[in-house]
């Protein structure tokens, strides 16, 4: 406490990146974390790059080369229509990309107000909240995307809504809980006490105070999204051909498993990646910001 | 100007809801500050007096918080303002010092911007100009180099400094009446004499009156003018400092002046060397019949137990006791 009481120019600066650096340190001594930072960073440069590394159209089918298996031309092989495996993957990490970021931001745009509100007014708006809330808890995530999704309807739009609705439930129990710890702090009755309102309480105060766990929430929250609509679009409800979807596929994939396995191999891969990608990252970050796991 | 009460508290009663029933934290508080005077309110731990200042400003949940009576500050009930009107009254006019600087700072937020936060609020200042008033605010509470540390969080600051963030904050919008919640408490000693110093200055150089709220007597003694002792929820006596300290009237009291150890003090012969109030303070969910302090008093009579005592008034004192009637 004392070696703070000398004031030293440009101490801020240096301490706030000193917890960078320190921040830094400990991601990258965590082996599994800088791992799946790297698998993200690959899958995100492969999506922003698509066009790049791969020149041709993923969609355009070229029946005379159905089913090859992977060679010098087609790296991967062919799919039942002749179109490359190889370029269906690289342009795939741009839909599940984009459903990855959209999930996560319908989850957290619906989730962390509802979260906040629960926990920082309780009462009456809490136990409305909670009740929904546990409604939807109360299906497995994926069931609760595949009823929305027959609702909804299928296609890119509507896969989006449906899984980021399932995953709201999770950010509106994870907001709560630390809304709820975070609102008895003394520093919240201060506020108040110099006549604060609620709304800039909430998001002044408490807000930030919720974001690292937020933070984690959201880099796992993306692989279940990829695995999610993964999911739907094997089952041909989620994002529909000839949009190149990973799950999508996989499922068409399937047909062929015996005869041309490539066909739903690589696909499988690369959601596997992805996955694995977002679930070490967040899993590191959680290691590195959220003192309780430390150890 | 003297005898003008700036708040005047008028039978105040805070009651909580719980799972045992109703617990009565504060029953019936009658209290007035006047102009520039500070009042000391001392008690045990439990006995009411934060609940006192949290209850001036309606900071309590309610429920389980049910606060009845009046609470007159500048002729205006405070418990009937609207949630806006109160607002407006929060760290403008009234202004509060928590016991804990440590937890009473948002650990995310610099102290430049929670300080700048009050005056934007109150005083309608932008941005840029707030937090200039801000940074003056930390130099007037004599923080080194204001300007480099408004930018700085609150665990970049030691204790000391932290409760001088926290007093800038209480004052930057010149508030009339500042309720100060233990604010030395969790401080060292030496530090607490420069918080106390620096109290004394600034309430000189705003006019400001205070309600300190404490369970050191020796901060009573050297910051308030009058007191207010508080046992069980109940004001016990009331009495000017010099009054209070020279010759106690509650039996209470009298055990709370008994049990400070005086450095240098002689030893009374044959006596214990250090007087305490015998018990602990009952549960206030088992309030006892009477006298509340009647199960710990030396000096208790039957009567104490059966009859609750009536406020007597003996030249500018008051006491709650069956003795002085």
């Amino acid at each position: 406490m004392t070696e703070t009481t000398q004031p030293q120019d440009g101490m801020t600066q240096r301490s706030a990146d000193s917890q960078l650096k320190r921040n830094w340190a400990k991601l990258r001594r965590n082996k599994a974390a800088l791992f799946g930072g790297i698998l993200i960073l690959s899958y995100v440069i492969t999506a922003l790059m698509a066009p790049i590394i791969f020149p041709g159209s993923p969609s355009a089918p070229n029946l005379t080369r159905a089913l090859e298996r992977p060679s010098v031309t087609h790296p991967l092989g062919t799919d039942e229509l002749g179109r490359s495996i190889l370029g269906r993957v690289i342009y795939g990490s741009r839909v599940s990309l984009l459903i990855a970021i959209g999930v996560v931001f319908v989850g957290l745009l619906v989730g962390v107000p509802l979260g906040l509100v629960s926990g920082y007014y309780g009462g009456k708006v809490d136990f409305g909240i909670q009740r929904v809330t546990d409604t939807l808890l109360a299906f497995p995530g994926f069931l609760l995307a595949l009823g929305l999704v027959s609702v909804l309807g299928v296609g890119l739009k509507n896969t989006i809504i449906s899984v980021g609705i399932s995953m709201v439930p999770i950010y509106i129990r994870l907001v709560r809980g630390c809304a709820l710890s975070v609102r008895q702090q003394t520093y919240v009755e201060a506020a108040k006490a110099v006549g604060t309102r609620d709304r800039v309480i909430l998001l002044r105060h408490i807000l930030p105070n919720v974001l690292i766990p937020i933070t984690i929430q959201t880099s796992l929250g993306m692989g279940t999204a990829i695995l999610f609509a993964a999911g739907l679009g094997f089952l041909g409800i989620g994002v529909q051909p000839p949009t190149p979807e990973w799950g999508a596929m996989l499922g068409s994939g399937r047909a062929y498993l015996f005869h041309a396995p490539h066909v739903a191999t690589f696909p499988g891969i690369a959601i596997f990646l992805a996955v694995l990608g977002f679930n070490l990252a967040g899993d590191g970050l959680r290691d590195v910001l959220d003192p309780r796991f430390r150890l | 100007m003297k005898h003008e009460s700036l708040l005047s508290v008028m039978n105040l009663r805070t009651r909580f809801h719980v799972y045992e029933g109703m617990v009565t934290a504060v029953d019936g508080i009658n209290l007035d500050v006047y102009r520039g005077e500070t009042l000391g309110v001392v008690g045990e731990s439990g006995c009411g007096k934060s609940v006192t200042a949290l209850s001036i400003l309606r900071l309590l949940a309610s429920p389980p918080a049910e606060i009845q009576g009046m609470i007159l500050f500048d002729g205006s009930n405070l418990l009937e303002l609207k949630l806006d009107e109160i607002r407006r009254i929060r760290g403008n006019a009234i202004s509060m010092i928590f016991q804990e600087p440590m937890t009473s700072l948002n650990p995310v937020l610099t102290i430049g911007e929670q300080i700048s936060e009050a005056i934007r609020l109150h005083q309608g200042a932008a941005r840029q100009e707030a937090w200039n008033h801000a940074v003056e605010m930390l130099q007037l509470v004599q923080i080194p180099s204001p300007g480099m540390r408004a930018h700085e969080y609150p665990h970049q600051l030691s204790g000391g400094m932290r409760q001088r963030a926290m007093i800038a904050m209480a004052l930057s919008c010149r508030p009339r009446l500042l309720l100060a919640d233990e604010p030395t408490t969790a401080l060292d000693v030496t530090i607490q004499a420069q918080i106390v110093d620096l109290m004394e200055r600034l309430k000189g150089e705003f006019e400001t009156s205070i309600v300190l709220i404490t369970h050191n007597l020796g901060l009573i003694a050297e910051m308030a003018k009058r007191v207010l002792v508080m046992y069980m929820g109940k004001g016990v006596e009331e009495a000017p400092v010099e009054d209070l300290f020279q010759e106690p009237l509650h039996p209470y009291t009298q055990g709370l002046l008994e049990s400070i150890p005086w450095i240098g003090k002689k030893l009374k012969t044959g006596r214990r060397q250090l007087q305490e109030i015998p018990g602990i303070v009952p549960s206030l969910l088992e309030m006892p019949e009477g006298c509340r302090f009647h199960p710990r008093c030396p000096r208790a009579m039957k009567l104490c137990s059966k009859e609750e005592p009536p406020l007597i008034r003996k030249d500018r004192r008051k006491v709650l006791c069956w003795l002085w009637t």
